[in-house]
């Protein structure tokens, strides 16, 4: 991989090869869950991602301060190559204090992708540091809190990042220190800031033994964890966990819709799945017509298949309708779409939708804010064979929610790598959906590809979504995060009320009526509903604006809304054919002490990579 | 009605019940009276299955004689081998009952008869005798004495160790639990202790290399001699401390860390490794600031703490390091969190549910029980911290509730709670910054009073030496506890057995008269009296003397004061003085009694109780040409006090000791290569010629 650097280096120096060498020992010693090739460790800090009072020397690997120094606007921090891989479980590094400079201003710590670089770190959010001037410790907060000793020239300031149980602790000349953060988000990238001149550090991110012995604090906790699996309270249940897992992977697989998948997992563990076949592939069908907007033909299947449920569920129908207008709106609901000229314009009417590809919106966010682990979660579970796709699908999803919306996706190195090899993915994928009929019929190829190439990396509700999308739709964030502007552009211009068609448009303002209509009729029979109300009104807004991609309600005609619909019809066919409305999830909290297993799924990936060291070490 | 019945019932099958069980045990007795020794082998053995984990059985065996018929079996060597190991396991057996089946079995001269079984060549039969002794011996109940009276064992058992993982385990257990003074250590050592336990240390089993870990721990234990010897010693081409480092390791048992790590501290209290050493500085002390976290057992922390405190006790530097490593000082709160009395066991248990009752109480008990542990623990580690660094003793006070918990600490009914909140408070007593003011704020000398009154000796020399910290003259509390009439107490301690009460309270009254009013002077010398004044001045202990002279320093330091003083003791005093400068003592009393006679010279008519003394002034004039020029420096201002204008008889002073030739000697320092002693001489001078 470029960068390792190794090609920029005189490879005939020999101390450097030694250096280089011990460094590879030393990290695959350390961490050897990481799998470089999908989650390169730090090696070095990274020239590119630096502000512009810092320098660099010796192999990247020493940074001095070269700015002005004159208050706390001249701070300025750097970044490693890399962000600590969560396989790592335990990770760690080491910064000497060469020089303190004038003032000693230093800040040693972590930030994540895109925090402002003209700063130290800690001062904000993302962003967590230690300083020496005060000993205090920065918490995403301009002020400090007391935390340890002041550190200065001949220092050696280690910073230790447990992946297991998200918090931090610094050690000094080898001395623990004692935690300073809690509750750290994923994928941070060692930092260190300096502010006035003359500060010199120099960093060891392997290149030298450690000071701070690292790895017998790694094997407590590799203990910690062998224990915690050898007392797992298992108690009577004993015998059964077979049974309690096959029922959680079936019934996720029957709720959803997995059909073949669900069929052949019970063929090979000999169990029985409770729902018949066509009731599965039914409902799959009409969670498919909700997710490509095509609501109207989901009420006439609905009603056609499960005759009396949506009257029965009144509430449900209004939400139904109230969803075909805005998919009126859209221009993809049938009633509209048949009227207009199918013009593959209209069906990429939603640029970038974030819901189509790896760059799931949602799931984005959840990184961001550190709250889901959806990712690591599932890591464990992946056959390895897949790992590889859907790994660099995981990382992909960092740079991408940094720039949110913009589509130009960020423009670091790392990440145009990442979108080549998942655009490859991608292509992989898509002569299966290709093959597949206009119908978009669960045929059994399709729902296997489409496991294969997304694993189960993403969050459930993204998995439902590239199960029915049509290929065109998949394919476009590809070509997005591949920084192709072109299908931005058109879709940009061609999105227009009812794809552009008067009659379309019509027959849109006559349903509303219809719509008015169906609230006034419900609102005599059940009373007000102040949900419905607002409901109807967010949706009749949207006429409002010339563009309504863009205006204040727009958000409702993203495809990503239709997804909490989906499922709640899903859920109420379940429920009235009597079946099981939840999914297998429930399963988990219904058995065992949920605690520790929710610890377990949660954290699975950085266990793993704590119990495979032993293996590995016996 | 039905109650009573019930409690009828009850106490009727009990009866039958305890009849059954003393026929049955009759019966397992009677047998082992058969002429067939088949079958006293056999009833040995149905005695052994019967006694297995029932108490009741065990003693009611003992009662019944069943002891000495064992052990007369057991040391017949006409009896069988397999009947004589028989017998050795039943006695084990016995052994594990409560402390009373322990000190029957003791009664019944177990001990010797078993010593003697090991003679035997059978390892099976050593094994079954080495086990039950392994038992009797870690009971509090067996005197330790026991091991050595026969001056033979010890090298048997050192010969047995190589024997098997049962007698290393067995007679390794014995040594650490045996092992409690320093003759101990030194038959032990002598008989290779050190070279025969090594070994075990790698051993396969756990229990072996536990035990010999634990020997090592109790040999080492102040104990220069063997600590020196340990550091040199190899096992299997490693050194000892790098095995013991290793065995630190964090993902070992913690009571194997901890042992360790006890070992590497005695080690380095007895000087045997040094306090920077990074085995010392990068493991043991972390180790022992782990052990005092939250997650581990109580009685780990108590441990691992008491030994943390003792470790870094006499070095500032350690001191610095632990106060700064995982939060030590917050961390050390967390151990006054636990229930302090009765009453919140007794609220616990109104509150809970039935069915949690008794789990909930059981936890509390040991809580409780561990409560005082902790809390003392504690106080030893913050007085360790604290000790020197003024930064620490006030990260210390600034801990949540600090001066309040040492308040509470002080009144506590433990005594071991007590001594640790004295010594606590004593050492942050050696903070100018704290006497001024958490000392003051939190009224620390009103328990620290109460506690001063009927406390053992060494509650009172923590406690006294805190309050001459606190009758410092710029202690805010020095007037509040002068005010509660502290003087008797500590002059009845100028009188105790102990050198250390009576340091302490001299130092107190030294520091009391500091600077004081007439009024608390003239009280010390009523309250003291002449009598143990001088007493004092020729105690045998050099710090109070030392201290003694202080006091008097300080009561002859202002001029009336001084003339009052001398009026009414100055022959004494001047006695005292010369006494003191005529026989042999350090420089420092010298210098400090030659101070008295500065003052005394400074005052008005206390000045003739000099001048008329002409011993005193050849005196004055031998330390003026001392080679020592502290003394010098001292007698010269005695000489030019004397000789100081504007006083009345200047003159004749002049010239009394010009015609005693201090001139010429003056003449002689202003020469002097010292600069203060020159300037001196030179001022004195001066005074002639005006």
């Amino acid at each position: 991989m470029t960068e390792l650097g190794v090609g920029s280096l005189p490879l005939g120096d020999p101390a450097f090869n030694y250096q280089e060498h011990e460094l590879n020992e030393r990290l695959k010693r350390l961490y050897p869950a990481v799998n470089e090739e999908e989650t390169p460790l730090p090696r070095s800090w990274s020239p590119k991602d630096k502000y512009s009072y810092i320098g660099l020397s010796q192999n990247n690997l020493r940074v001095h301060y070269k700015g002005h120094g004159k208050n706390h606007k001249d701070a300025a921090s750097v970044r490693a190559t890399h962000p600590i891989p969560a396989a790592c479980g335990i990770y760690y590094f080491e910064v000497k204090i060469v020089s303190k400079g004038r003032d000693g201003y230093m800040g040693i710590g972590l930030s994540a992708q895109g925090v402002n670089m003209n700063r130290l770190p800690g001062w904000d959010k993302h962003s967590y540091g230690y300083h020496g001037d005060d000993g205090h410790s920065f918490c995403s907060s301009g002020t400090g809190q007391p935390y340890g000793p002041t550190f200065t020239t001949g220092d050696v300031i280690g910073c230790c990042v447990n992946l297991i149980n998200n918090t931090c602790f610094y050690t000094k000349n080898g001395i623990s220190l004692g935690v300073a953060f809690t509750d750290l988000p994923p994928n941070l990238y060692p930092t260190v800031g300096l502010q006035t001149p003359g500060e010199i550090v120099d960093a060891n991110f392997g290149q030298q033994p450690f000071v701070f012995d690292i790895e017998d604090y790694m094997s407590e906790w590799r203990a910690k964890i062998h224990g915690m699996i050898a007392r797992f309270p298992i108690g009577e249940r004993l015998g059964e966990w077979q049974a309690v897992l096959q029922n959680m992977v079936s019934s996720y697989l029957v709720h959803h819709g997995y059909c073949a998948t669900a069929t052949a997992f019970a063929r090979a563990t000999e169990t029985m799945i409770q729902e018949d076949q066509t009731s599965i592939k039914n409902r799959q069908r009409i969670q498919k017509l909700v997710l490509a907007g095509r609501v109207g033909e989901a009420i006439e299947a609905t009603q056609q298949l499960y005759p009396g449920l949506l009257e029965r569920n009144p509430n449900l129908l209004f939400m139904l309708k109230c969803r075909q207008f805005v998919e009126m709106v859209n221009g993809t609901d049938s009633e509209v779409r048949c009227l207009t000229i199918r013009s593959p314009k209209s069906q990429d009417s939603y640029p970038g939708s974030p819901c189509l590809s790896p760059h799931h919106g949602a799931s984005n966010t959840h990184l961001h804010t550190g709250g889901s682990d959806s990712p690591t979660c599932s890591n464990g579970v992946t056959p390895p064979n897949k790992s590889k796709s859907h790994s660099s699908s995981g990382s992909i999803k960092y740079p991408s929610a940094s720039s949110s919306a913009s589509s130009s996706s960020s423009s670091s190195p790392s990440s145009i790598n990442y979108s080549e090899s998942n655009s490859s993915d991608s292509t992989k994928s898509q002569p299966h959906s290709a093959n597949s009929t206009q119908e978009t019929s669960d045929s059994e190829m399709e729902i296997e590809a489409e496991h294969y190439t997304n694993g189960v990396v993403e969050g459930s509700s993204a998995r439902i979504m590239n199960g029915t999308y049509k290929h065109e739709e998949i394919l476009q964030p590809d070509d997005n995060s591949i920084g192709n502007g072109v299908t931005d552009e058109v879709c940009s211009h061609s999105r227009q009320l009812c794809g552009g068609n008067q009659a379309a448009t019509e027959r849109m303002i006559q349903f509303g009526r219809e719509l008015q209509a169906l609230n006034e009729q419900l609102c005599q029979e059940y009373g007000k509903n102040t949900t419905h109300k607002k409901m109807l009104q967010d949706a009749f807004s949207l006429l409002a604006y010339s563009d309504p991609w863009n205006c204040p309600v727009g958000q409702q005609l993203d495809p990503t809304q239709r997804e909490s619909l989906c499922s709640a019809l899903n859920s109420a066919i379940l429920a009235s054919a009597d079946a099981s409305a939840r999914s297998g999830h429930g399963v988990c909290s219904a058995h065992g002490p949920s605690p520790v297993w929710f610890l377990l799924l949660r954290q699975s990936r950085q266990l793993f990579a704590l119990a495979q060291v032993q293996v590995i070490v016996k | 009605m039905f109650h009573e019945k019930a409690h009828v019932c009850v106490f009727v099958l009990f009866f039958v019940l305890m009849q059954e069980v003393t026929a049955t045990s009759r019966h397992y007795v009677d047998r082992l009276f058969d002429p067939d020794p088949q079958k006293v082998l056999q009833g040995v053995i149905d005695m052994k299955n019967a006694v297995i984990g029932n108490n009741k059985q065990k003693a009611n065996l003992i009662v019944l004689g069943a002891v000495p018929r064992l052990l007369y079996l057991l040391q017949q060597s006409s009896s069988s081998m397999e009947l004589r190991t028989e017998c050795a396991v039943v006695l084990g057996s016995l052994a594990m009952g409560t402390e009373n089946n322990i000190k029957s079995l003791v009664d019944c001269h177990i001990i010797p008869a078993l010593l003697q079984g090991l003679l035997s060549p059978d390892l099976v039969f050593i094994e079954a005798c080495l086990r039950c002794l392994r038992t009797v011996f870690i009971s509090p109940v067996t005197p330790v004495q026991l091991l050595y009276t026969d001056p033979t064992v010890i090298p048997h058992l050192m010969s047995l160790l190589s024997n098997s993982l049962r007698t290393q385990e067995y007679i390794t257990q014995i040594f650490s639990h045996c092992c409690k003074t320093p003759e101990h250590q030194t038959i032990l050592f002598n008989h290779g202790a050190i070279q025969n336990i090594a070994p075990l240390l790698i051993s396969p089993s756990y229990k072996v290399r536990m035990q010999a870990l634990k020997c090592f721990s109790v040999l080492a234990y102040e104990n220069t001699q063997v600590s020196m010897t340990l550091v040199n010693v190899l096992v299997d081409g490693e050194l000892l401390t790098q095995v013991f480092v290793k065995m630190m390791q964090r993902d070992q048992p913690i009571e194997m860390q901890l042992t360790a790590a006890k070992c590497l501290t005695y080690m380095c209290r007895a000087s045997a490794i040094r306090t920077d050493d990074s085995c010392i500085v990068l493991k043991t002390l972390p180790c022992l600031v782990r052990m005092c976290s939250k997650e581990h057992l109580l009685e780990e922390r108590v441990e691992g703490a008491e030994t943390l405190a003792y470790l870094m006790e006499p070095d500032v530097e350690l001191q610095r390091i632990a106060s700064t490593t995982d939060h030590l000082v917050a961390m050390l709160a967390d151990y006054f969190k636990y229930p302090s009395s009765v009453s919140a066991i007794t609220d616990i248990k109104r509150v809970s549910r039935v069915s949690t009752v008794h789990f909930a109480v059981l936890q509390l008990d040991h809580d409780l029980k561990h409560a005082h542990e902790l809390r003392q623990a504690a106080f030893k580690l913050y007085a360790s911290l604290g000790s020197n660094d003024e930064e620490i003793r006030k990260k210390i006070t600034e801990t949540e509730n600090m001066m309040d918990r040492i308040v509470s600490g002080l009144s506590e009914s433990s005594i071991k709670v007590r001594l640790a909140a004295v010594r606590c408070l004593h050492s942050l007593s050696r903070s100018v910054q704290q006497l001024r003011t958490s000392f003051h704020d939190h009224a620390v000398w009103k328990p620290l009073m109460k506690l001063l009154q009927n406390a053992p000796d060494e509650v009172l020399v923590m406690a006294s030496s805190t309050l001459c910290n606190l009758l410092l003259e710029f202690s805010p509390s020095k007037e509040p506890i002068l005010e509660s009439g502290v003087m008797e107490l500590l002059c009845s301690l100028t009188q105790s057995d102990s050198p250390a009460l009576r340091v302490n309270g001299i130092w107190a009254l030294m520091n009391m008269a500091f600077q004081a009013d007439q009024k608390v002077k003239v009280e010390i010398v009523r309250c003291l009296g002449t009598e143990q004044l001088f007493r004092l001045l020729s105690d045998p202990d050099t710090n109070v003397l030392m201290k003694t002279l202080g006091l008097l320093r300080n009561l002859l330091s202002q001029r009336a004061h001084i003339d009052q003083v001398m009026s009414s003791h100055g022959k004494q005093i001047m006695q005292a003085v010369t006494l003191i400068l005529e026989a042999e003592h350090s420089i420092e009393v010298k210098e400090q009694t030659l101070c008295i006679l500065v003052n005394i010279a400074d005052g008005n008519t206390a000045k003739d109780l000099i001048m008329t003394n002409d011993d005193m002034l050849q005196k004055i004039k031998y330390y003026m040409g001392h080679s020592n020029v502290k003394l010098q420096l001292a007698a010269t201002f005695c000489v030019s006090n004397l000789i100081w204008n504007e006083e009345d008889g200047s003159q004749e002073r002049q010239d009394k000791l010009r015609e005693m030739g201090f001139v010429d000697i003056l003449h002689k320092l202003t020469q002097s290569s010292e600069p203060n002693l020159s300037d001196r001489a030179k001022t004195a001078l001066q005074q002639y010629l005006a």
